[in-house]
């Protein structure tokens, strides 16, 4: 297996001198084409920095990570909008769509973004919508459908220009159990039988349950990780707990 | 004093939101000044006694003007004042939530607005005060004057009038303010940001229909200014005026409806780079936008008209006056009613009039100067010659004479006159007649009696038109072309008793060469036909009025225009700002997904630009043919050359217009890329 997220002594201070607050200190991991990571950790445990520093939203004070082999803290300008709407997916807890256009047409700007002809367009959004089970509310606007409907919408945006990894803050975060299910189901499929490489960060036990490997953050570094492997995921999630307990409080609302 | 502090930072810290306001009132208070102290500039002193009385009406109607100006300014002022309020709910809501009273937010509000408005005054005149030195140039180039002494000159009473006229418009906004903020609920305030976008599609075959019924609309309006279904007069003008802002609203209404699917259509251009998105954004708020992107088309429309008609306007009337003013003076002298003079002392009745008060004539005019005669005919009236076509007539000239005789003059007079001016002369037999007349709306009634062969009967001979049409000519020279009929006839019908002399008319050039000389002797003959029946026209004096009335015309167009153009351009920039804030989250969510700054950037451009661009061009197309209609209206005969009104128009738009278009922008842009 090819290694397509390489993470190598990251660290990000925030403030300036005098009161510096180290948002992640010297994390380093890898990810490997087609893993399902979930990255767990309490508010404040610098997950979601982390996640940031990856996506390129944000930038690394020091340290490299590697997409696919390249360093990405190097990319600027177009070169990391490039890099941004060619290699990675994005899922949001708050979905991050467009009120003004529908389903259909949030999905199909990325690939619109991307300079792709429009005749492939249609085909490669109605394939999506299809996997993701949104093919019937390709013209309803956001404001008409529900949350996980809404989220499955950013999953097929995230997913239509088959990026080499996508990136997932708290998907289920704004869904009830129900639509967190149908989606975490999506996560697993687009996993498995599209291949695509997953990082997911959540602070909900149940949602990193659907993973194959999980790192626990802890004041900004590694603090555990486990692996899924055979076990079903009945017995991953007891797994899960015990780590989350072991960590202390502050991740009380895991479960 | 906490609450000042804190209206203060408010205005800095949303002093992007208020830049565009801001110079909209400072261009606001600067023209205001600018056309308000023309008549305290330097040049005013320089300029004769006539020219003086002409500017003297010209302030008149400016300050008349002013008063429309304040109106639409005021608009304009509390518009976006409200606007930029409605931005701002959240903050007060906040402000509330923390136990802040209404009161002390209407404070707040009440702290910025005198700020703003205290700045926009004092930068607003500083700014006028220099503007006007430069506006002084303009006036000296306009009406003649050398400026050989430029002074610097500030005018204390229109700085009054623009603090006092902007001081009210202010505390109106005051009060609206306060009643505003007292009207607000907490909950809405809270909320204020968070209302559900719902996006509504009009029923297209019902934008459809609409859209061919507004074409059909503005087609017919364009039809008739034009005059195919006959002259339209002022009441069905304004039935036309009324037709053409429906059928724009109705235009930008169905547009509306329609250009999303026409665009969807094309899968090719939608799916292109951010195009899906760039529509999708106007689709959603030109349903909001119809209404102001209607008013602010016809008040594009007006600018565009005003102007060019303005620049058109003054530019025929001189090359006009260049053609009817062909000598230095003449003079005219209705004979008394009852007074009886012989054939040939009515020949001289000027020179020897002048004569006998002791007035050489020979002794200011050059050789050649010519004198004639015209006479009347009892019987012979405008309702006896225009009867048929009475109601017509009435129509145009309400308050003409009916018992009022027309005029006659022998052919071998005539001809001896246009030979002097350079004019047509005519050839007549013994029983025909012709009719000089250039005023067009007569002209068209008179054609009509010539048409059908109307004879004219002199001492019982009858003598029949030699011309299907009336003919150009005339007899006294006039800043327009205002002959409104004269009959010449053949010499040997004057040799009847019967007609009766009417008026002298003597035209000739000044014995002098230089300006000088030449107004020394119109002194002369001024002092010498004062409290006589003699009437003198001059080509200076022509032509000093006609330069007045074209600036008259020049200097409102100006300030009508720059006002229409300037709140029209702050109303759009305005609502295309507070869309860039609006929109921050949805260009963030284009960059998460990756596209290019270049890519954002023109979309952006396209979004602005469009909504800049349709209102005008629709003006445009308006103004096309109502510019056409005015020229009618106006009778410009010599107005042929528009291209350099056309040209000076385009331009002047273009540098505003544009201006707060790019201001827009690059306002926009930064917005959304912070």
């Amino acid at each position: 297996m090819s290694v397509i997220l390489s993470v190598n002594n990251m660290e990000k201070y925030y403030g300036s001198k005098g009161s510096v607050t180290k948002a992640v200190d010297n994390i380093s991991f890898q990810v490997e084409a087609g893993e399902f990571v979930g990255i767990m950790g309490a508010s404040g445990s610098g997950k979601t920095t982390l996640l940031n520093c990856i996506s390129t939203i944000d930038r690394v004070t020091s340290g490299e990570i590697q997409v696919a082999g390249r360093d990405i803290t190097k990319l600027r300008g177009n070169a990391l909008n490039k890099f941004r709407r060619e290699e990675l997916g994005f899922v949001f807890q708050d979905f991050h769509l467009l009120d003004t256009l529908t389903v259909y047409e949030n999905i199909a700007l990325a690939l619109s973004i991307r300079r792709i002809s429009p005749g492939k367009i249609e085909k490669s959004v109605r394939d999506a919508a299809r996997r993701l089970g949104i093919g019937d509310i390709l013209n309803k606007y956001p404001y008409q459908i529900s949350g996980g409907e809404k989220q499955r919408t950013a999953s097929a945006r995230a997913i239509i220009g088959q990026p080499k990894l996508i990136l997932a803050d708290e998907p289920t975060g704004a869904l009830d159990s129900k639509a967190s299910r149908m989606l975490l189901d999506c996560f697993t499929q687009m996993n498995r039988e599209l291949g695509a490489t997953i990082l997911m960060v959540t602070h909900d036990a149940f949602t990193a349950s659907y993973a194959s490997r999980i790192l626990f953050i802890k004041d900004g570094g590694i603090f555990s990780e486990i692996r899924k492997g055979e076990e079903d995921r009945k017995s991953f999630f007891n797994q899960i707990i015990d780590v989350v307990t072991l960590l202390g409080g502050d991740l009380d609302d895991a479960v | 004093m906490m609450l000042f502090k804190l209206s203060l930072r408010n205005l800095k810290k949303s002093f992007q939101d208020y830049t565009i306001y801001f110079l909209t009132l400072v261009l606001g208070v600067a023209i205001f000044y600018v056309f308000n102290a023309l008549d305290s500039q330097g040049v005013m002193q320089a300029v004769s006694a006539s020219t003086r009385e002409i500017i003297e009406l010209m302030l008149a109607m400016l300050a008349g003007v002013s008063v429309f100006v304040s109106v639409i300014l005021g608009f304009l002022i509390v518009y976006a004042n409200n606007f930029l309020i409605r931005k701002r709910k959240k903050e007060f809501g906040v402000y509330m939530t923390l136990g802040m009273g209404r009161g002390s937010i209407s404070r707040i509000l009440l702290g910025e607005t005198v700020i703003i408005g205290l700045i926009s005054l004092a930068v607003g005149l500083v700014i006028g005060v220099f503007a006007s030195q430069l506006m002084s140039i303009l006036v000296a180039r306009m009406f003649e004057v050398d400026m050989t002494s430029f002074t610097f000159v500030f005018s204390p009473g229109a700085a009054g009038k623009t603090v006092v006229y902007f001081g009210i418009m202010y505390v109106l906004v005051i009060l609206l303010n306060a009643g505003a903020v007292s009207r607000y609920k907490l909950l809405d305030l809270l909320t204020a940001g968070r209302k559900n976008e719902r996006v509504r599609m009009k029923n297209p075959v019902l934008s459809g229909i609409l859209f061919v019924f507004s074409l059909g609309i503005l087609a017919y309006c364009y039809a008739s200014v034009l005059g195919i279904f006959g002259n339209v007069n002022q009441n069905q003008m304004m039935v036309l005026i009324g037709l053409g802002s429906v059928g724009t609203f109705l235009f930008f209404w169905s547009l509306s409806g329609l250009m999303l699917r026409v665009v969807q259509a094309r899968k090719g251009f939608y799916l292109k780079e951010l195009n899906l998105f760039v529509f999708r954004q106007m689709n959603s708020r030109i349903n909001t936008m119809v209404c102001s992107m209607t008013v602010i088309c016809l008040m594009l429309f007006l600018t565009i008209g005003v102007l060019s008609c303005g620049v058109s306007v003054n530019q025929s009337l001189n090359a006009e006056l260049e053609e009817l003013t062909p000598k230095d003076v003449c003079m005219t002298k209705s004979m008394e009613s009852g007074e009886k003079q012989s054939r040939e002392d009515a020949d001289k009745g000027i020179e020897t009039y002048l004569s006998g008060e002791g007035f050489g004539l020979s002794e200011v005019l050059r050789e050649g100067y010519t004198e004639i005669t015209s006479y009347t005919l009892p019987g012979l009236t405008w309702e006896s010659t225009l009867g048929a076509s009475k109601e017509q007539v009435m129509e145009q000239f309400p308050m003409l004479d009916w018992t009022q005789r027309e005029e006659l003059v022998p052919l071998s007079q005539y001809n001896r006159m246009a030979k002097l001016y350079g004019i047509p002369t005519y050839e007549l037999s013994e029983d025909e007649y012709l009719l000089l007349c250039t005023f067009d709306s007569m002209k068209a009634i008179r054609d009509m009696a010539l048409k059908a062969g109307a004879s004219l009967s002199v001492g019982g001979k009858a003598y029949t038109p030699k011309y299907a049409e009336c003919q150009e000519g005339y007899l006294s020279m006039s800043s327009s072309r205002t002959v409104l009929g004269i009959f010449v006839l053949p010499d040997s019908a004057f040799e009847n008793g019967e007609l009766v002399p009417y008026c002298n008319y003597l035209a000739g050039d000044y014995r002098g060469d230089s300006d000088e000389e030449r107004m020394d002797l119109e002194e002369r003959i001024e002092t010498a036909t004062k409290r006589t029946p003699i009437y003198v026209i001059s080509k200076m004096a022509l032509r000093e009025s006609s330069v007045g009335v074209g600036a008259i015309i020049t200097f409102i167009a100006l300030y009508l225009g720059v006002i229409f153009l300037i709140s029209s351009a702050a109303v759009l920039a305005l609502k295309e700002l507070s869309e860039a804030s609006d929109n921050r989250d949805r260009y963030g969510i284009l960059r998460e997904l990756g596209a290019d700054q270049g890519m954002i950037r023109r979309a952006l451009f396209r979004q602005i630009g469009i909504f800049f661009l349709l209102p005008l061009s629709l003006a445009f197309v308006h103004s096309l043919f109502g510019v056409q209609f005015v020229n009618r209206m106006l009778v410009l005969l010599n107005g042929g050359s528009q291209m350099e009104a056309i040209l000076f128009t385009a331009v002047f738009i273009a540098m505003i217009y544009g201006g707060y278009f790019l201001a827009t922008y690059l306002g926009s842009r930064r917005i959304i890329e912070e």
